[in-house]
């Protein structure tokens, strides 16, 4: 750069000390101000809520699709019956648990049960109150594809399954039969199931319940076997008819040392969970979620038409609104 | 410098102005975004210069040995004297090293692994740590009154950044968008500012996009200010710049996505923890280049601001940063498109807006619906980075009062004009309002989502198997695992520790000096003493792998590109688009090509990171001195000769450049590949977030730090010099 004439030298400069002091003075001010009093961390609403200064619902959405399904029937039913603004945020299901306890989340729908967190949150901060049953029973198993197994029908036994570890290896599977894990925020006992049972399988974490369903959907096209950790109710069935694989049976309790895991997974009633505050002052949106129950087929028909026909979640909402009147009435009453 | 503070290096040596040196190319994580930019060329070609300058002054080693080497011995004896002498140098903390492991070795002769007798074991105190927080949040004096109050700052101010966009509405903030885009650059801007906005809402995707817009408004602000107070120390005192440098080299080659859980952590998911990960992310660009800006001012000015009896605070106003304003600008777009792309990664922790409907789609395996979210994010990108490159050069240039000016643009000239903008803005806003269309209009959207699934079905059932001749791409990608990846992470593992150890020094002290080669060793084994060494290994396979097959593909893209200029035009959109695009859109599609595994972590790797290789190859190529090409010509080589012989050679630092972004790049995304079954690092990072799981996830992130940083030093030659 060429040197320029210095022409700037010269600043007007109690015009820029004054500036100066005021910017300080601002600052101070600020701080002071924030600094006295405490901030609350269990209230941390976001910050596109309510921004038209409406009532707002914030609900949690896990990432597989039955609980979009519950976000977006729950959604668009506050929205348009009950007049309140929603807003989704996408989280896993432990920081949801977190979320919910600062408040930054006002509900989670769908909840597979984690007794650490609600030791924590429900009996020991309450900070979280149960909302009540979902009204769909969760089971987490193994599966097979019903093509597979209506050919091998012994391959639904656990005791079977190394007989076909050599048809299920893959690339990824270290010389054995691979069996596909999906997301690391899933609860999963499989790494221990597959030592303790002693099988001759690799557990094999796809990462997200996205990139296993593509996966799944890619073998059945090819009418491969494969053995997956999956979890109904879930839409995928409907498209890739899977049969579930039977491993010891589940007693109470027998999971309760995640080393020494060597049984099946329990069938869950799902549940609701509200933020306490929210539970006590929410008004109708509180009183509509605590009601909000439906069954299994239901929450199907809404997956499928969020996952199959990617019909967007608020008007696949919007189909089931308009054909099942009779089953959320009684929820907004 | 100036007299006044004598410097013992010259003020260009590159090692004191470190990596920023080269804008354009020279530095390593926002440059993926600097390239991936929409770029005027003449821009990119002016850093190139730049870069070429400052490599031309670098001394050829270090100071010392030079000296020493050359005291009045004939010239042929001097270079192989100086050739022994450099090669003894070298060889010697290697044979250091290799006394100091060799022992070690006996000691721990465990056949492969790192020995667990030198491993700490950090779950315990990370998991307690994390209980703590989580135990203490609502009632510790820390968060009550510092985090809290950071926290609800954040919040208010993005809610109150987003309220004025949503009062606004669609058309005030195109209007606004067009019309500083038109005073900046020109009505060409102008206009594809407003398509873009249009763009954004014809896709149906207004609302996030002004929540994303608002959330990075604050991060972005926030990103500069901190950026530049940073860079003001470092480039005002060198004591500050000194101790402030590894720490913006380490955080420039960390994978954003590292650095997500601590803010989780003391945050709670949500837009704060958000937003500060995009500051930490967004930062380190800024205050570089502002350090350096304020290094590299022109001394004469300065000295003679000092002779006219300027004080330190009026030298530092008027002199030296009006003459740092292109590095302040360039920071600040640096850190815009950072920003970006950190916005998007950190829907993963609940910033909503565009990331989070991209990540949502993700759910339900809708690659359409991620595209119709993702399309706005590279638009945002390329009308915010043309945006800030314009008001740049308006900087730049010097007003030619001469020139005949448009009457419309005389209008909105100066300070009135300004005025007159944002008038012109509110009228816009207002007739919005009046005509009541505050939000983009539902009816004007455009479905794109179920053509481009059908698109990709179509692709992914005919391309996966059975394709006649090249076979489906399960059969590559099987190929490409068991052939290259398996053997590679077999080799890795297996090879016993401390002969990684002395491999990593070794490649350190070719291609830099015994304090890279230091950086190198401890880096790797830091990574066995944290307990992760199997992992971390099965990780560098798949960058080691990744990169192979990006700089193949790479070179040979940019060879052929370089030849011709339509090829470079051609490519550019296709280059943006590959950069800017959030990763997690290809990640499905790639997922139903390849299989779960470690092959599609690769190849989304590949997409993301040859861009930058592409270009940064084709401009070093293209850029060959011509007289050496014609000289070649002349004397008869073939195309291939010159090629080989003239072009490459010359364009080697260009080439070694581009080895090093590829490093980096492709290991910021094989980490994001633990979501589609890459596994190692990059699963326990999405682990510990989505379990909360501190000890996995913080071990995970240090690792990758470390791995980050071998990998950096093994391939940036003698940047420490």
């Amino acid at each position: 750069m060429p040197a320029r004439p210095p022409r700037t030298v010269r600043p007007p400069r109690t015009n820029r000390r004054r500036r100066l002091a005021a910017a300080l003075a601002a600052t101070t001010g600020l701080a002071v101000l924030s600094a006295c009093g405490a901030a609350d961390m269990t209230r941390q609403s976001s910050p596109y809520a309510a921004a038209q200064g409406a009532k707002t619902v914030t609900l949690s959405v896990q990432s597989w699709v039955g609980a979009q399904a519950n976000t977006a029937v729950a959604s668009y039913l506050l929205e348009h019956e009950l007049g309140y603004r929603v807003d989704t945020v996408q989280v896993d299901e432990v920081p949801a648990w977190d979320a919910l306890s600062q408040g930054r989340v006002d509900a989670i729908l769908e909840d597979w049960g984690h007794p650490e967190q609600e030791d924590r949150y429900v009996k020991g901060k309450k900070t979280i109150t149960p909302g009540g049953d979902l009204g769909v029973t969760g089971h987490i198993g193994w599966f097979v594809p019903t093509y597979f197994a209506e050919e091998h029908p012994d391959v639904t036994d656990w005791k079977n399954l190394d007989k076909y570890a050599d048809q299920m290896r893959t690339p990824e599977s270290r010389g054995k039969g691979q069996l596909m894990d999906g997301s690391p925020s899933y609860v999963t006992n499989d790494k221990a199931l597959v030592k303790n049972l002693d099988l001759d399988y690799e557990v094999v974490f796809a990462g997200s319940e996205a990139a296993q369903i593509t996966q799944i959907k890619q073998f059945a096209k090819e009418r491969k076997p494969f053995l997956t950790y999956w979890y109904t109710p879930q839409w995928l069935f409907e498209r890739v008819p899977m049969t579930e694989v039977k491993l010891p049976e589940y007693k109470e309790g027998c999971d309760a040392d995640p080393e020494k895991v060597a049984c099946a997974y329990p069938h869950t009633p799902l549940q609701k969970y509200l933020n306490t505050r929210f539970s006590e002052s929410g008004g109708k949106a509180a009183a509509f979620l605590k009601k909000f129950h439906w069954g299994v087929e239901e929450q199907n028909e809404v997956s499928l038409m969020i996952a199959e026909e990617k019909l967007p979640p608020e008007q696949a909402a919007k189909k089931w609104v308009e054909n099942n009147r009779e089953v959320w009435e009684p929820w907004v009453r | 410098m100036t007299a006044a503070t004598p410097s013992v290096r010259d003020p260009r040596d590159p090692s004191d102005s470190g990596r920023p040196q080269a804008p354009g190319t020279g530095r390593t994580r926002p440059d993926a975004r600097d390239e991936g930019r929409a770029t005027a060329g003449r821009r990119d070609t002016r850093e190139a210069r730049d870069t070429r300058e400052a490599r031309d002054t670098r001394p050829d080693g270090d100071g010392p040995t030079r000296r020493h080497a050359s005291t009045g011995r004939p010239a042929a004896a001097r270079a192989t004297a100086l050739f022994s002498h450099r090669a003894a140098r070298k060889l010697l903390p290697l044979a250091v090293a290799a006394a100091l492991l060799v022992p070690l070795a006996l000691a721990f002769p465990g056949a492969g692994s790192w020995p667990a007798q030198l491993a700490v074991d950090l779950s315990g105190p990370l998991g307690r740590a994390g209980d703590w927080i989580i135990d203490h949040r609502d009632s510790h004096p820390l968060f009550l009154y510092f985090f809290g109050h950071v926290s609800n700052a954040v919040v208010i101010c993005v809610r109150a950044v987003y309220t004025v966009l949503l009062a606004a509405g669609w058309l005030g903030v195109t209007a606004l968008a067009g019309l500083v885009a038109w005073r900046l650059a020109g009505i060409r801007l102008a206009l594809t500012c407003v398509a873009a906005f249009a763009a954004c809402g014809l896709l149906g995707m207004w609302v996030p996009t002004m929540q994303t817009l608002a959330l990075m408004a604050v991060a972005v602000t926030a990103a500069v200010a901190v950026g530049a107070l940073l860079g003001l120390a470092a480039g005002l005192s060198p004591r500050t710049d000194r101790a402030l440098r590894p720490v913006l080299d380490t955080m420039q080659v960390l994978p954003a996505f590292a650095y997500l859980l601590p803010m989780v952590l003391v945050f709670g998911i949500g837009v704060p923890a958000a937003v500060l990960a995009t500051v930490v992310y967004a930062a380190p660009p800024m205050a570089r280049l502002t350090a350096l800006g304020l290094r590299d001012a022109d001394a004469g000015v300065l000295e003679a601001s000092a002779s006219l009896g300027a004080t330190g605070r009026q030298r530092l106003f008027s002199a030296r940063l009006p003459l740092a304003r292109r590095q302040l600008l360039l920071g600040v777009n640096q850190a815009i498109m950072t920003g970006l792309s950190m916005a998007v990664i950190a829907s993963v922790i609940g910033a909503g807006g565009l990331g989070d409907r991209v990540y949502q789609a993700l759910a339900s395996v809708d690659v359409g619906a991620a595209l119709a979210a993702g399309i706005p994010i590279v638009l945002l990108a390329v009308v915010l980075d043309r945006t800030a490159d314009a008001a740049g050069n308006r900087l730049g240039a010097t007003p030619d009062p001469a020139r005949e000016k448009h009457l419309l643009r005389r209008v909105f000239g100066g300070w009135y004009g300004r005025l007159l903008t944002v008038l012109a803005a509110v009228a816009a806003a207002v007739a919005g309002r009046i005509a009541d269309t505050s939000l983009w209009p539902e009816s004007w959207t455009v479905p794109i989502a179920e053509p481009v699934n059908r698109a990709v079905a179509w692709m992914t059932a005919h391309l996966y198997s059975g394709v006649p001749v090249v076979g489906g791409t399960a059969d590559w990608s099987a190929r490409f695992t068991g052939w290259v990846l398996d053997p590679l992470r077999t080799g890795l593992q297996a090879a016993p520790w401390w002969t990684l150890l002395l491999l990593a020094g070794a490649v350190a002290l070719l291609v830099g000096t015994w304090r890279t080669a230091l950086t190198a060793v401890l880096a790797l084994a830091a990574i066995g003493v944290l307990g992760v060494w199997e992992p971390s290994l099965d990780t560098l396979s798949q960058v080691l792998a990744a990169v192979a097959v990006t700089l193949v593909l790479g070179f040979a893209i940019a060879v052929g590109a370089a030849r011709s200029a339509r090829a470079q035009r051609l490519l550019r959109p296709v280059l943006d688009v590959c950069q800017t695009m959030p990763q997690f859109v290809y990640l499905i599609p790639v997922v139903a090509l390849f299989g779960v595994g470690r092959a599609p972590a690769a190849a989304a790797a590949v997409v993301y990171a040859l861009p930058a290789v592409v270009r940064i190859t084709t401009q070093g190529l293209s850029e060959v001195n011509p007289a050496a090409m014609e000289a070649a010509r002349s004397l008869g080589a073939t195309r291939s000769q010159q090629l080989w012989q003239v072009q490459l050679p010359l364009a080697r630092p260009a080439l070694l450049l581009a080895v090093n972004q590829a490093v980096v790049l492709v290991l910021a995304v094989v980490i994001i590949g633990g979501l589609v079954g890459g596994g190692a690092l990059g699963y326990d990072v999405v682990l510990g977030l989505a379990q909360g799981d501190l000890a996995t996830g913080l071990v995970a992130g240090a690792a990758i730090v470390c791995l980050g940083l071998l990998l950096d030093r093994v391939t940036q030659p003698a940047k420490e010099a």
